[in-house]
């Protein structure tokens, strides 16, 4: 049966590169927002790299975080505004990377927050060089004969992480791949976004999305790499449901 | 229900002519005002599913009557 479909408002035309994942995020984060009623009530802390984008695209509160420290922002924001929602909007390259220290320490706070970070296996507004979650073998710029985990590791699993160790709101792994995916993820962000509502506490989306122009693929070639290569490491789904 | 296009937004990625069940989608060879060609729907073909809505990364379609 066929809807009515219209970009929410607090969606602008955003910088991102032709085909990459973060623009069918942003779309959802602004769906969710406005279904909940939370589009003029929103605070976002924002990382560096790709995720700078976000001012660009989205009609909301914005700080931007020195690097790797969006969590800590929205701690402060969160406890200075604890009517507002407030979300961090980052790259795996931030969260991860460089700012393990932040979003470990918020997740174990259990601080009333949502995380959404976008794993896209490299650095991407750089250029395109190794991070943690490359995958093995994956040719990057710093990595031209493709990653050698003998060396630099396994590739990692931050949302396992703190799923497992902490005690989490939610944390869930979802995909901007094929519309069944999409459709999934935004459940996903749903879920999170809800948990802070109702002040369950700390809530992480990671969300695997490809980087065509990094990656040097087209599009759907990038996509059906993800989809073989990628997500069988990354397995998707809820790893903390609420309420458990 | 159609899906209507807004040109300006579009990033030539070609997305949604993969997923289009219809194959109603197809790349012009105009370019917009940023400098990418653009998608054009064949109004006829189009059942306005919304599949195009749902996986475009730049917000192009609106489906509407």
């Amino acid at each position: 049966m066929a809807t009515e479909r219209k970009i929410p408002d607090l969606f602008n035309y955003a910088m991102f590169c032709g085909g990459c994942g973060h623009g069918v995020l942003v779309r959802l984060i602004c769906e969710c927002l406005e279904e909940l009623g939370q589009q003029k009530n929103t605070i976002a802390a924002i990382g560096v790299g790709c995720s700078c984008h976000l001012k660009s695209a989205i009609n909301c509160d914005l700080v931007q975080s020195p690097h790797g420290r969006a969590a800590a922002v929205a701690t402060g924001i969160r406890r200075a505004e604890p009517d507002k929602f407030v979300f961090t909007y980052q790259g795996d390259g931030d969260a991860y990377n460089i700012g393990l220290s932040e979003t470990l320490n918020a997740a174990y706070r259990n601080e009333n927050l949502c995380i959404f970070v976008v794993n896209n296996s490299n650095f991407g507004m750089t250029g395109g060089q190794m991070s943690w979650t490359t995958m093995p073998g994956q040719k990057t710029a710093t990595s031209p004969r493709g990653r050698d985990t003998s060396k630099t590791g396994e590739p990692i699993k931050i949302p396992e992480m703190i799923a497992y160790s902490f005690k989490p709101a939610y944390v869930a792994r979802g995909a901007v791949i094929t519309p069944a995916e999409i459709n999934k993820l935004k459940g996903y962000i749903k879920n999170a976004m809800e948990a802070q509502l109702n002040h369950e506490g700390f809530s992480m989306v990671e969300i695997m999305s490809t980087c065509p122009t990094n990656w040097g693929m087209n599009p759907m070639i990038a996509e059906k790499h993800m989809i073989e290569e990628v997500i069988p490491y990354y397995a998707l789904g809820e790893l903390k449901k609420r309420g458990e | 229900m159609k899906a209507i296009t807004d040109k300006q937004r579009c990033k030539e990625c070609g997305i949604c002519i993969h997923y289009c069940p219809k194959k109603a989608i197809h790349m012009t060879e105009e370019l917009n005002n940023r400098g990418y060609k653009h998608i054009e729907v064949e109004t006829e073909k189009c059942i306005g599913c919304g599949i195009c809505y749902t996986v475009c990364p730049d917000g192009v379609f609106t489906i509407k009557e």
